[in-house]
């Protein structure tokens, strides 16, 4: 009976496996043929590269790869040097006021950068910062979910570290920059690939604030470029789809341990 | 020796507050000053070249409430959280459960379930794209098979929300599968030999062992479950745009088009407000939770 069991549910798993990844694999394989064997579901026809010659030729793609290379890098240099700043001293220091800023800050985790779109997009107007790629990442740079992960990382440093520090002559910064970053790599690694996959995949604050392919990063190219309007056909979409996906997701495959203890370790709070 | 504390309290005092502020004085232009501008503009008119704006107190509430529109997106969005919350829960916690049983072909099942997790929204949409299309659609073939009519999924008002769903739902179940699963190798061997003695079965065991104690893992997915709810949107604009007729319109898109298609800000302000009076429950209902997990620990 057990036995039966297990092999139901055995099935039973590898069966939704199969339909979680089937959007994925028939997207790849429509990528790869012509739209009416794609469609038509001709198991022995030819493979061929043409989707992506031609969904390569309809948008500047390497423009789009570059502005979300350069978003995500942006994005997390800065969160890097807010976060860590301010995660120290949330974390090591005592000041007075320190626990109701904190809280103001907890408050940010539920005050989406996506709802305030309006009076955001009005702010980086203001700034001067609309249709660039400094506009679509600011909002983002002093994550509070950031500051509370570095604060929790350097909580568990031992006090004895940075004592030995002091009385060897180093400043508070010094301490910082020498002793507790050094330690809480596992925590940034985990906070990039959080925030390199968040970044690369937003769409919405992105499509506000950009209006020129110089600062469109790819989700919102791919969006332009799908869009029914341009009558592009399926093959060609799944073409650009790969095609956009691609680096991640073949990051995500060769380091998926890393990335699912990346998304553990900022989830547990 | 008081002196010197004192000198060492203001030295914190003074370095606490330089490293704060410049993570403050970015929370501050992008957080609290536009939520309390958000407020400030919802009371007053839209600025017309005609009309400059003026204050007319909640007079683009009451415009909201008396909108037939508003109250079906406002439905929309709560159909929506009602099926994706529970349905995706209970899908990642079975995924977990088989990803953590001892079962062939384990890594590409784990693998297979997660993977959604790292695609963006759009692309998400893409390939569904290709499962919804009438006639030439995965779906529509699968359906031909057993003889069924073709259906435009996206294109009618009973079906287009679903579609919807059923998107967010394939999205964010692996993701939450990764905390059960993580949960689920926290609870010790000894549970399951000592149920195995008294010859427990293994759902009784799943029900009043494991379920249990994986609560607080649970209330940490529900809050984000609901966070999802008001902000996974994207892929409305590749499937449907909210129609046909605004029945697959959720509220964030509608804040969108308000603002940016009618541009409409101050009922988009107004609208702005109501979703994060709604955030601020779910982040009461987190906070108390939390409370009462620290009291048992």
């Amino acid at each position: 009976m057990s036995k039966l069991s297990h092999y139901v549910e055995t099935a039973g798993a590898i069966l939704l496996a199969i339909i979680w990844i089937s959007p994925l694999l028939f997207a790849f394989w429509a990528a790869f043929h012509s739209t009416s064997d794609a469609v038509n579901f001709n198991v022995t026809s030819a493979w061929t590269l043409d989707n992506f010659r031609i969904a390569w030729d309809g948008a500047p793609w390497l423009k789009y790869f570059l502005n979300t290379f350069l978003l995500v890098t942006i994005v997390l240099i800065g969160q890097f040097f807010f976060t860590t700043l301010a995660g120290f001293a949330f974390a090591k220091l005592e000041f007075p006021g320190k626990n109701f800023v904190f809280i103001l800050v907890l408050m940010q985790l539920f005050i989406l950068p996506e709802v305030l779109i309006v009076e955001n997009y009005a702010m980086v107007s203001r700034l001067g910062l609309f249709d660039s790629l400094f506009g679509v990442g600011m909002p983002y740079m002093a994550s509070a979910f950031g500051i509370f992960l570095m604060r929790q990382s350097f909580k568990s440093v031992p006090i004895e570290l940075h004592e030995a520090a002091r009385i060897e002559g180093c400043g508070l910064l010094g301490i910082l920059w020498r002793v507790y970053v050094p330690l809480a790599k596992p925590t940034y690694l985990a906070y990039a690939l959080v925030s390199v996959s968040t970044h690369w995949n937003n769409f919405l604050w992105p499509l506000i604030v950009t209006n020129s392919p110089d600062t469109r990063p790819l989700t919102v190219g791919l969006s332009i470029f799908g869009a029914p309007e341009n009558g592009v056909d399926i093959s060609i979409i799944s073409a650009a789809t790969m095609m956009s996906v691609a680096p991640l997701l073949i990051a995500f495959l060769v380091f998926q341990r890393q990335f699912v203890q990346a998304f553990l370790r900022s989830g547990i709070k | 020796m008081s002196n010197h504390i004192n000198l060492e309290k203001r030295r914190q005092a003074i370095y606490g507050w330089l490293m704060l502020s410049p993570a403050a004085l970015m929370l501050s232009i992008f957080a609290f000053y536009p939520s309390g501008a958000t407020f400030f503009s919802s009371l007053f008119s839209k600025h017309t070249r005609r009309r400059p704006s003026e204050f007319i107190g909640i007079e683009n509430y009451n415009d909201l409430f008396a909108d037939p529109t508003f109250w079906l997106v406002v439905k929309n969005n709560l159909f929506y959280a009602a099926i994706t919350i529970p349905v995706s829960i209970i899908i990642a916690l079975s995924m977990a459960l088989w990803a953590n049983s001892k079962i062939p072909a384990r890594g590409f099942v784990r693998t297979a379930y997660f993977t959604p997790t790292v695609l963006p929204m759009i692309a998400a949409a893409n390939l569904w794209l290709f499962f919804y299309t009438p006639g030439l659609g995965v779906l529509d073939q699968i359906g031909s098979l057993f003889g069924l009519p073709s259906v435009n999924w996206l294109g009618q008002p009973e079906t287009a929300l679903w579609a919807i769903i059923f998107v967010t739902i394939w999205k964010e179940a692996g993701f939450f599968m990764i905390f059960y699963l993580a949960a689920l190798q926290t609870i010790p061997e000894d549970y399951k030999e000592a149920a195995d003695i008294e010859g427990t079965s293994r759902w009784t065991y799943t029900r009043r062992i494991v379920l249990p104690l994986l609560m607080p893992t649970t209330l940490f997915i529900l809050v984000n479950a609901m966070i999802n709810s008001v902000k996974l949107i994207d892929h409305l604009f590749i499937l449907t745009k909210g129609g046909p007729s605004d029945a697959s319109k959720l509220i964030l898109y509608y804040i969108w088009e308000m603002a940016f298609a009618f541009f409409d800000a101050p009922h988009a302000a107004a609208m702005t407000i109501l979703i994060l009076l709604v955030l601020c429950i779910v982040a009461a209902i987190q906070f108390i939770y939390l409370d009462r997990r620290t009291h048992y620990q």
